[in-house]
């Protein structure tokens, strides 16, 4: 085996603490989803999330990392288990020898990114899934979708790497994939007793705008981490997310204003996310005006597209599919037009920058067949589960909540607790 | 003794404290409750769906006092809790068996702090 003897100490030093930033994103988006769930689920939301920093890291170290980044076994399909254990800091990473960090540096970041997506998840089938069979899911859903798609998108020996995809940060492999496997959770689960009839509403946005922070906060690593060395190209992805995060804010709040006529603090967080979902493909290889512009876009189109549920009828409950789903779309297939070697040589130039529509056409390839795989794989093994274990709550414990009927715990007690003389 | 039961706006409860501590009274206890009268619900907005909630956020202040205080109570939480549009609230009157002291086992008229009517 060839090793690899010599990594840049201050390139491994971001991507380490890209690493932890984006594994903070996790509990974060426990407090974003948690502050938008009713206060009888919010446990049961956070320990979805929480789950899956668990099960995910685990299944990522012992051979998921190994599948994703593997020796390619053929046609881009799936890697082998060659990096089963995730090799050591001398383990060359087939078409990542250029890598200028540690390979366990860069295998530890992309299992943050796998334990968020999984998360991610979650927020479809929000308030109505049995613990053990979201548990049973999130490991086959791993496996089966998150894996694949990591390696046809992210290593370089991929299907889909091998037709010149870009997706600096994951548009296709963390943002479609869990929109569209978030939609396929909605709608094999089910509504929720009472959707949409019944107001189903946040029971705590300030939790929920902690949790955005954290989201934001973590971005920078989860973007700007992915140039894989602390260079020119991190410098362009951090500067992009911020000013897409805040382009897509001031977009959803335009739209809320005009159709509703309030500005709302729930618009704001999530606006600031969907800019950021949208330009996590973009973020190293567009240059800065474009990102304002695919922010501000993605901020419009998605404060649009969470209203789709309602007129099409699935419960995407905390808008997986509107936000992430299409967010993803807007941003990879925007790269398209925009990206420009200018920014990263080792990018490519879109339809706008003298590249023709060879990159267009294949951002448009790889954000269909991820969408519609992640749609249908995921759709097929939440049946089977539901089929067999079980994947949807008792009518009684959906009424109760899950953090009681799931955990049996309270967010919110009154009592002794409050410790008060 | 009667207990004085009052629902009121919450950006009220300053002035109906104020108010019953001005006359005399030594105790209440205020909770947090929602419901709906004539002002019905309202609507709050996220993520771009309206929906409609039924019950409006209020304070309940109850207490507890002696029998010829009432008129006195009652028209000072009257005042103070008046705005003059719907949905400030109302004011019962509940005659109560019997009060006890929990620290000293004290009973009745004893056990209810006031000033009033001495």
């Amino acid at each position: 085996m060839t090793l690899l003897t010599h990594f840049n100490t201050g390139d491994t030093a971001w991507v380490l603490a890209s690493a932890a930033l984006v594994l903070f994103m996790t509990p974060g988006l426990a407090l974003f989803y948690g502050g938008l769930s009713r206060s009888k689920n919010v446990l049961g939301i956070m320990m979805q999330c929480m789950f899956c920093i668990g099960a995910v890291s685990i299944i990522w170290a012992v051979f998921g990392f190994s599948l994703a980044f593997g020796k390619d076994v053929g046609g881009g399909i799936i890697g082998n288990l060659g990096l089963a254990g995730m090799g050591s800091n001398h383990t060359l990473i087939p078409g990542l020898s250029h890598l200028a960090v540690s390979p366990l540096a860069f295998g530890v970041f992309q299992m943050m990114f796998a334990v968020i997506t999984a998360a991610l998840i979650a927020g479809g089938g929000a308030d109505r899934m049995k613990f053990a069979g979201f548990c049973v899911l999130i490991v086959v859903w791993t496996v089966l979708v998150y894996v694949p798609i990591a390696h046809w998108v992210f290593s370089p020996n991929g299907w889909l790497a091998h037709q010149g995809v870009l997706d600096f940060a994951g548009g296709t492999v963390v943002e479609i994939n869990s929109g569209f496997s978030a939609l396929g959770l909605a709608i094999v689960l089910g509504k929720r007793h009472g959707w949409p009839r019944e107001a189903m509403v946040p029971h705590s946005v300030p939790i929920a705008v902690a949790g955005a922070g954290i989201l934001w906060f973590g971005w920078f690593g989860f973007n700007a981490g992915s140039a894989g060395a602390a260079n020119g190209v991190a410098v362009h992805a951090f500067l992009n997310t911020q000013l897409a995060a805040c382009a897509g804010l001031i977009g959803w709040l335009i739209i809320e204003k005009v159709t509703t006529s309030y500005a709302t603090t729930v618009g704001a967080i999530s606006g600031a996310v969907a800019g950021m979902v949208a330009i996590t493909p973009c973020a190293g290889f567009i240059g800065t005006m474009p990102s304002i512009l695919i922010g501000l876009l993605a901020g419009l189109i998605c404060a649009s597209a969470v209203k789709l549920k309602f007129k099409f009828g699935y419960d995407d409950s905390l808008d997986v599919l509107g936000v992430h789903g299409v967010g993803g779309l807007i941003g990879t297939i925007l790269l398209g037009l925009f990206a420009s070697v200018a920014v990263n040589h080792g990018g490519a130039n879109g339809l706008f920058y003298g590249g023709g529509l060879h990159l267009l056409g294949v951002q448009v390839l790889a954000a269909l067949v991820t969408a519609v795989y992640a749609l249908v794989v995921t759709a097929a093994i939440a049946k089977l589960l539901d089929k067999t274990i079980g994947l949807r709550v008792s009518p009684d414990d959906e009424n109760i909540g899950l953090d009681s009927s799931q955990h049996a715990e309270n967010a919110y007690s009154i009592g002794s607790s409050q410790g008060h003389r | 003794m009667k207990l004085i039961s009052a629902i009121v706006k919450p950006h009220k409860l300053d002035s109906v404290k104020d108010a019953l501590q001005a006359i005399g009274v030594r105790g209440m206890t205020v909770s947090q409750v929602q419901g709906f009268g004539r002002q019905r619900g309202h609507t709050e907005v996220y993520r771009g769906a309206e929906y409609t909630i039924d019950f409006v956020p209020k304070i309940k202040v109850e207490i507890l006092i002696a029998d010829d205080s009432e008129t006195l109570v009652v028209n000072t939480i009257l005042e103070s809790a008046s705005s003059g549009s719907i949905g400030d609230g109302k004011i019962w009157v509940t005659p109560v068996e019997d009060a006890v002291r929990i620290r000293t086992g004290e009973r009745g008229n004893d056990a209810i702090d006031q000033e009033q009517g001495r």
